[in-house]
């Protein structure tokens, strides 16, 4: 049975950040994940925006870790090579009703500590966005808002662990902990047991099953919260620009905004759902999202979408550490040394925004619990970011295919992905496993024709490079198999 | 006098025929454009066919399956039985388009030719 | 393979081989089609079912065997074929950036330029189908292609919403290669469709037809394992309480045809956004001269002879622009020959000539202490010469060109000056 210093329940964005952090320790760490790939829960659809720290009520933890956790991505998307533009980002207020609103949040961001924001009439507004609804009344911008990818901000980081040590077990579900009196010694799996002397729990949605287990906290829940979106075709429709709808009590609100990738993306609306796993789009949601931006960008047309997704925010029901503050949907981040748990539930939005400031608070609260912390001499912080063929210039595809020909052989017609590229996310130090785990990585499939002309040249390259059969191929594992049987090899036939 | 309806295979334009049959013969045909009209509804009613277009295995190939078609339209009621018989063949590259892959399918007297050419693989 | 074509076409369908056979045939000295798969033929090797060559060659081909007549010919009149290789960028000024395994990555020009990339299917985002996104949704031409080309399955229990021909002939195929189709669903109250399809793909095999009805949802989480069939009303609205749910394990999806035409729109030429193609003259030349389009590039066809027939208008319109390309050059070009390091000017305008004489001047690479000839030539034919006591390369070289050469200077491809030596 293995032994660890360190288990991490959960591989999204705050899993992947916190094993990063962790190894840069003389620690043995090992991340469990329940999927085959990282990276396939709540981190895997959201809006992608690194907030500014405005929208949190002031002093929160989610306040506090935004606005900390937002001033340290630059460093660690330069060191981890994490795609990230500091784009700013717009707050719009449609019509008289709604100045008090934008007003509150501007004074929100002040109290947050929010540096770079400002407040604009009307006609500043509509000289910088002019596709902007006419009654826009007034607007909040944000230098430091930005946006990313948040597939790349959790396999960087998590390639980033794995090359300095950390352990990765795809596939491997948390069941329950081994307890020796009331410390927790170990975990158990669908794969076997794990011996331990912390776990950390990011299980995201399911960390309040993962709590209980310990039996802490029962009167914490999570509410996977749904929130729906429409991806556009770059080549037909792009906003430039992020934009937030006044908020409500309940969501920051559909947004209008621009993604790393280019493309621009409606949504999300938020409506509670009892199934950790239903992420299903809904008429009555894409309504709803149609219909919210279309309050901000009248012109919004639906004829140029190309995909529909939909996330589940992890809400909890924590409330705010600081008695002062009435506020029930806080972060829980809390360590419990006596037990050997560190808990991090209800890590919703702003969670992408706040990941590397969790990381950084939960190597805090493990020192403070008395976790020995030396560091490694040869720890290596640098994680290159992966060359895309599609991002380069002509003269360096052409270095590029002559340096290895497969860089030459394009296979998702629409995003300009190369074999060459597919096979290194195959053998990667995260691998990639399944169709989407390679649409995740390389943006696959994503574009115009999403996926039809690369699906079958992609099951044959899967297949070629993890030595199984065509059949053994799957879109995200378990049994999300492409192809059911041979043409010619009829059950009752043989 | 037995009645029936049917679309006329004939051509792409698909007339709605209707068909006179008195004992077994069909005495009139009403909707059809053309003659190919009612050769097709006389064949349809003593004797429907169709023309059968599948895939056999072959092996060695540059791919693993071999386009095929039967030369003449192949009788309705035998072409499950047909591609069944079909599954079971496979053919060594290279073939020639036009090559004679089964001759007299299930007796019939229709031939399976190759709907192309597969190279060796290399 | 060269860096210059007279003509090169983009795509190797049926569009792209009649357009570079045409073109061949019509004068065009070298013609080179690039194709993405690693065979040509385009989308015609996986449609395996007959219909093709009614009207072209007054037979009833399977797609493959069509295909394969035109690939001879093509290669019989010395086409040129890059298999395996993706065109990234059409420049206006017609230089091909294009992308490949065995050729590296290749900048080639072109005089004329044909595209005949075809269309892509429309998906299931495009029609905005609710549920969860698990495997087994396909787009009808996808599941051909695995089970015609691949030799897999895709599914056994299909439910097709789409009664396009795309739609039945799989409903036929999947049904003779014994999977079980439940149902086809099309949305308007009609059938999209040719009707002998729907008679010898559906009604032969029993296979249901609903119109007016569409898929509502799609349940499984990681593979399909139902379809929610919903009628709906005239307005294509979900009428509530019609709502089936469909056993199945695979959707395939045939909802209409796109023309592919991110190359046209990065190149600049006018779009028609009625029907997402090119706008095409009766040479089925785009707005920027020399650059055709055929096929389903440009709107989507029904029977592929038409397609054909609009690749030989186009190949024509290609060859006779090169054709004129050639003639009208207003330049032509002055050639260093034999011990010619270069020449001054490197073009004359072709009809340099009308206003007086040329004077070239020129520096060699080698000294000739001896009497040597100076003369210009188009490569075949002497126009003119000049006799020198010597040549040194420190010393300029100059050669008039008298206005009597003005008629062979204008009809000459290129010229050359070569020094020759005297006697010899």
């Amino acid at each position: 049975m293995e032994k660890f210093d360190v288990i991490v329940i959960g591989a999204g964005v705050v899993g992947a950040m916190i094993a990063r952090e962790l190894s840069r320790f003389e620690l043995s760490v090992a991340v469990i994940e329940k999927e085959s790939d990282v990276c396939m829960g709540t981190t895997s659809a959201n809006t992608a925006i690194v907030h500014a720290g405005y929208d949190p009520v002031p002093g929160t933890l989610k306040a506090e870790l935004n606005v900390r956790g937002n001033k340290l991505w630059d460093q660690v998307a330069f060191e981890l090579g994490i795609p990230f533009k500091r784009t700013g980002d717009y707050v719009i207020g449609i019509g008289p009703e709604e100045v008090k609103g934008v007003e509150k949040i501007y004074e929100r961001g002040k109290q947050n500590g929010v540096i770079g924001i400002e407040m604009l009439g009307r006609d500043e507004v509509l000289s910088r966005l002019p596709y902007l609804n006419k009654d826009v009344s007034v607007a909040m911008f944000a230098y430091t808002g930005g946006i990313t990818d948040p597939f790349q901000a959790t396999f960087a980081p998590m390639e980033n662990a794995v090359m300095n040590g950390v352990k990765l077990y795809l596939n491997t579900a948390f069941e329950d902990f081994i307890f020796d009196g009331k410390k927790i010694i170990g975990i158990k799996t669908n794969k076997g047991e794990f011996l331990s002397n912390w776990v950390i729990n990011a299980a995201g949605l399911y960390s309040d099953f993962v709590m209980h287990k310990a039996n802490l906290h029962p009167e914490f829940k999570i509410t996977p919260r749904k929130g729906e979106y429409y991806v556009f075709d770059r080549n037909e429709f792009t906003i430039p620009d992020v934009l937030f709808p006044t908020p409500t009590e309940l969501t920051k609100g559909i947004m209008v905004t621009t993604t790393i990738h280019g493309n621009t993306i409606i949504g999300p609306n938020a409506h509670d759902v009892e199934d950790k796993e239903d992420k299903a789009n809904t008429p009555e949601g894409l309504d709803e999202v149609f219909k919210g931006a279309s309050k901000l960008v009248p012109q919004i047309s639906l004829r140029h979408v190309i995909a529909i997704f939909a996330g589940l925010r992890p809400t909890g029901n924590a409330r705010t550490p600081n008695p002062a503050i009435d506020y029930h949907h806080d972060y829980l981040i809390e360590a419990r040394p006596d037990m050997g748990i560190l808990n991090l539930a209800g890590i919703e939005s702003p969670g992408l925004a706040s990941s590397p400031a969790i990381a950084e608070r939960v190597v805090e609260l493990l020192k403070d619990s008395g976790l020995e912390l030396k560091e490694k001499k040869d720890f290596n912080p640098i994680r290159k970011p992966r060359r895309r063929f599609r991002d380069m210039t002509n003269e360096e595809r052409a270095n590029l295919v002559k340096m290895n020909p497969l860089y030459g052989r394009i296979i998702c017609r629409c995003e300009y992905v190369t074999e060459g590229e597919i096979i290194d996310e195959i053998h990667a130090p995260v691998p990639a496993l399944t169709y989407d785990a390679i649409k995740r990585r390389t943006w696959l499939g994503t574009g115009r024709c999403q996926g039809a002309f690369d699906t079958p040249r992609v099951v044959e390259i899967l297949s070629r490079e993890l030595g199984v059969s065509p059949l053994e191929v799957t879109k995200k594992g378990d049994n999300s198999y492409f192809l059911l049987r041979k043409t010619k090899e009829v059950e009752d036939e043989r | 006098m037995e009645t029936r309806k049917f679309t006329c295979l004939g051509c792409p334009v698909g007339c709605s025929l209707t068909v006179y049959i008195e004992n077994g013969e069909v005495v009139k045909v009403e909707g059809n454009q053309c003659n190919i009209g009612i050769d097709f509804a006389k064949q349809e009613v003593k004797d429907p066919r169709r023309k059968v277009t599948t895939t056999v295995k072959i092996r060695n190939g540059v791919h693993p399956l071999l386009p095929v078609y039967t030369d003449k339209p192949f009788p309705k009621g035998m072409i499950m039985e047909l591609v069944k018989e079909l599954r079971k063949i496979e053919v060594e590259a290279p073939v020639k388009m036009g090559d004679m892959i089964l001759e007299n399918a299930l007796g019939t007297g229709v031939n399976i030719i190759a709907s192309r050419t597969i190279k060796r693989k290399e | 393979m060269k860096d210059r074509y007279d003509v090169v076409v983009i795509g190797s369908g049926p569009g792209g081989l009649a357009a570079a056979i045409s073109a061949k045939k019509e004068g065009a000295e070298s013609v080179l089609i690039i194709e993405r798969d690693k065979e040509p033929g385009g989308i015609l090797n996986q449609c395996i079912h007959n219909g093709f060559g009614v009207e072209i060659f007054k037979e009833d081909l399977p797609g493959p065997s069509y295909a394969e007549r035109f690939v001879n010919e093509a290669e019989s009149l010395g086409i040129e074929f890059m298999l395996d290789s993706m065109v990234l960028e059409v420049t206006p000024q017609k230089k091909i950036y294009a992308t490949s395994k065995w050729y590296g990555f290749k900048e080639i020009e072109a005089t004329a330029i044909v595209f005949a990339m075809g269309a892509r299917e429309r998906t299931r985002a495009q029609i905005r189908i609710p549920g969860f996104r698990p495997a087994g949704v396909y787009t009808a031409g996808s599941a051909q292609r695995f089970v015609n080309i691949e030799g897999f399955m895709p599914g056994k229990r299909f439910v097709i919403l789409g009664s396009g021909d795309i739609g039945m002939i799989m409903a036929r195929r999947l049904t003779l290669e014994g999977a079980k189709v439940e149902r086809v669903l099309e949305i308007m109250p009609f059938l999209t469709g040719l009707t002998r399809n729907y008679v010898q793909c559906l009604q032969d095999f029993n296979i249901p037809l609903q119109l007016s009805h569409t898929v509502n949802r799609i349940l499984g989480k990681n593979r399909v394992e139902a379809i929610e069939s919903v009628q709906v009303d005239e307005n294509f609205n979900p009428i509530k309480g019609t709502e089936e749910i469909i056993p199945a394990d695979t959707l395939l999806l045939s909802v209409g045809l796109i023309p592919e035409n991110e190359l046209s729109r990065k190149v600049g030429v006018k779009m028609d956004s009625l029907i997402q193609g090119p706008f095409v003259d009766e040479e089925m030349q785009t707005s920027i001269p020399g650059i055709f389009a055929a096929g389903n590039v440009v709107h989507i066809f029904d029977l592929v002879d038409w397609v054909t027939e609009a690749g030989f208008t186009a190949g024509k319109g290609a060859a006779r622009f090169v054709k004129e390309t050639k003639e009208k050059s207003e330049f032509v070009k002055l050639v260093p020959g034999n011990n010619i390091h270069h020449i001054v000017p490197q073009y004359l305008k072709k009809d340099a000539l009308q206003n007086g004489p040329a004077k070239l001047m020129m520096r060699v690479i080698k000294p000739m202490e001896e009497k040597v000839w100076v003369e210009l030539s188009d490569g075949k034919n002497l126009i003119t010469r000049k006799l020198e006591r010597y040549v040194r390369p420190g010393e300029m070289v100059i050669l008039t060109v008298p206005q009597k050469a003005y008629d062979d200077v204008k009809k000459a491809k290129e010229l050359i000056v070569s020094i020759e030596k005297f006697g010899g």
